[in-house]
């Protein structure tokens, strides 16, 4: 080494510097590479992705009443809702809600709501599918967790939860079919 | 050990709490290793690298995987084609298992080779007997899982082999069942076991390492080191020779696992489980065919069964069985050729395990394990009475550097 003279070292030191970056570099893209099949395996799999939509037959469901169906592992409400309801949630001021959204916006037909049942706050199934439940101060869904409460149209109006409950996406097959996911 | 040995504060102020880092720095870098070690010592790191490929992609596997008579071989073909990556996983898995007795068989070979399991590696040998005998139940347990046909007549043969026990047979078979047959019980435990035992090997593979660095690695040539001029720093030397062995054995693991993923397997293990029908002819995985030769050259069920496990057994023995004081086959004009005869042997075994059990092939068979057991038990402890030895080397460095000249020249560099 000392028999070299300096400025040789020196080149000789920026090749050696740019081989090991490059074999650190190369090492941390292969090891990625492997670690990501594993890391991926964990996402849905292709049968799960396959069993995302449901279909949902409304023929049966009067005036008032309301029934949940099981939607990728989760409960989807689907309401028939009275002529005064859709009147509340038609009139009602957006001025002092949380997450303002119009009835419209939310039900492409006024008749039939259809939400994701689970509380945006942490998670919950709120009450109000059944006649005996809880409806929550607007009448529509009511949070036993941590109490939010939602309005007709499945608005947030009172309680930590920070957005209206989720609309799925779904399309009217028929008049009394829908088609979720 | 000087106290600013790492420069990094963090690290400093870690070690002196809890000194991983000098632990580490002593065992893994400075580490003094002999220094005409060849390639069949890059066996030992290809095998810890199998163990973690195979808990790390285990883990993954049972997190898609349902140990459940109805649902097992279900789970296993969703894995193969739904879930993502999963071919790819399942069938690392699967060869791993396959790569992974390759690599400790050579391991096992290159150590009976080179004399590794003499005085004073006894234990470490011991601890490595007991980490084959752990992988071999781990494998056959794996192996169960998919339930298919020669997972389900595999587990019945083998389970079985425990009926050859006198009085008490029956009754130890029927409780490592949980049943009357294998059933879902028995499904049940051997995922559990499967999953446990793996982490039971790390343990072992721990203390294995630990008396392996109490005298250090053995050497082609056998004799002890004499200093530090036998000796070269493990990093980085062999780490990157280590990590060049690693990336050849990658070109052929990665080879089997894209090219030839079921070479090793059986096609009768993708049909489901029958308890109704046993296929028309059962074979263990490759790796079990030499002792499944050695089980059926044995006319008796309970002589085939305890010559089975005496193959393994006496090599829990052999630090004793083997009464020369010289380690290394190079200096074993005699013992040398009869090596290369017990490797031929137990390729013999493997090859007659998979042949149908009539006609020449029994013949063979029992030839065979009559040698497999002369040479522990007669040859080991008898060879050296008549065998004349070579000069062994005055040090490792003698035949790599010259003779005397060398020796005066590490007086010489040793004063400085």
């Amino acid at each position: 080494m000392s028999t070299k003279s300096s400025s040789k070292e020196n080149k000789n030191e920026g090749k050696r510097d740019f081989l090991i970056i490059s074999t650190y570099a190369m090492a941390g893209i292969g090891a990625a590479s492997v670690a990501w099949p594993l890391i991926d395996q964990m996402n849905p799999a292709a049968d799960t992705l396959a069993l995302a939509s449901t279909e949902v037959d409304l023929s049966s469901l009067e005036e008032g009443q309301a029934i949940t169906v099981t939607w990728r592992g989760k409960p989807v409400f689907v309401r028939h809702r009275t002529p005064e309801e859709i009147k509340l949630a038609k009139e009602v001021s957006l001025d002092d809600m949380r997450h303002p959204e119009t009835d419209e916006e939310r039900v492409p037909n006024e008749k039939f709501i259809v939400l994701v049942g689970v509380c945006t706050h942490l998670g919950c199934v709120p009450l109000g599918q059944k006649t005996g439940d809880v409806k929550g101060q607007y009448g529509g869904w009511f949070c036993p967790c941590h109490g939010s409460h939602y309005d007709h149209s499945g608005r947030i109006r009172k309680g930590p939860a920070p957005t209206n409950l989720e609309v799925p996406s779904y399309k009217f097959l028929s008049d009394n079919v829908i088609k979720i996911g | 050990m000087s106290k600013s040995k790492f420069k990094n504060p963090v690290v400093k102020w870690i070690d002196h709490r809890l000194p991983v880092f000098s632990f580490m720095d002593h065992e893994l870098n400075h580490y003094p290793t002999p220094k005409n070690l060849n390639y069949f010592w890059n066996f030992g790191s290809l095998a810890g690298f199998a163990l973690v490929t195979m808990i790390v992609t285990g883990i993954v596997l049972s997190m898609n995987y349902t140990a459940h008579v109805d649902y097992a071989f279900d789970s296993v073909e969703r894995i193969m084609r739904d879930v993502n990556h999963g071919w790819l996983i399942r069938y690392i898995h699967m060869n791993g298992a396959s790569f992974f007795f390759i690599v400790v068989y050579i391991h096992i070979f290159r150590g009976l080779y080179y004399g590794s399991y003499k005085a004073p590696r006894e234990l470490l040998w011991i601890l490595g007997v007991l980490i084959l005998l752990l992988m071999m139940a781990t494998a056959f347990m794996g192996y169960v899982l998919p339930w298919g046909q020669m997972s389900f007549w595999g587990a019945t043969v083998i389970t079985n082999l425990f009926s050859a026990i006198p009085l008490v047979g029956e009754s130890i078979v029927t409780w490592l069942w949980g049943g009357f047959s294998v059933d879902n019980s028995t499904l049940n435990r051997f995922f559990s076991l499967h999953f446990v035992l793996p982490f039971v090997i790390v343990g072992v593979v721990i203390l294995h390492l630990i008396a392996l660095h109490r005298f250090g690695s053995n050497n082609p040539i056998g004799i002890d080191v004499k200093g530090t001029q036998d000796t070269i720093p493990f990093s980085p030397y062999y780490t990157i020779k280590d990590l060049f062995g690693l990336s050849v054995f990658l070109s052929f693991f990665a080879a089997a696992v894209f090219f030839f993923p079921n070479f090793m397997g059986h096609p009768d293990n993708y049909i489901e489980a029958n308890p109704m029908v046993t296929p028309a002819h059962i074979v263990p995985e490759w790796y079990f065919l030499p002792f499944y030769a050695i089980l059926r050259a044995i006319p008796d069920k309970l002589g085939g069964v305890l010559f089975m496990f005496g193959a393994i057994a006496v090599l829990f023995i052999l630090p004793w069985l083997d009464r020369s004081s010289v380690r290394s086959s190079q200096f074993r004009p005699i013992y040398k050729i009869f090596f290369w005869i017990l490797l031929f042997d137990c390729i013999l075994l493997g090859y007659l395990g998979a042949m149908p059990a009539e006609g020449i092939y029994v013949i063979l068979s029992r030839i065979a394990t009559a040698y497999y057991f002369f040479h522990f038990l007669i040859l080991f402890p008898l060879l050296p009475y008549i065998e004349k030895t070579k000069p062994l080397p005055i040090s490792i460095s003698e035949p790599i550097l010259g003779g005397a000249a060398t020796a005066s020249a590490f007086a010489t560099r040793e004063k400085k």
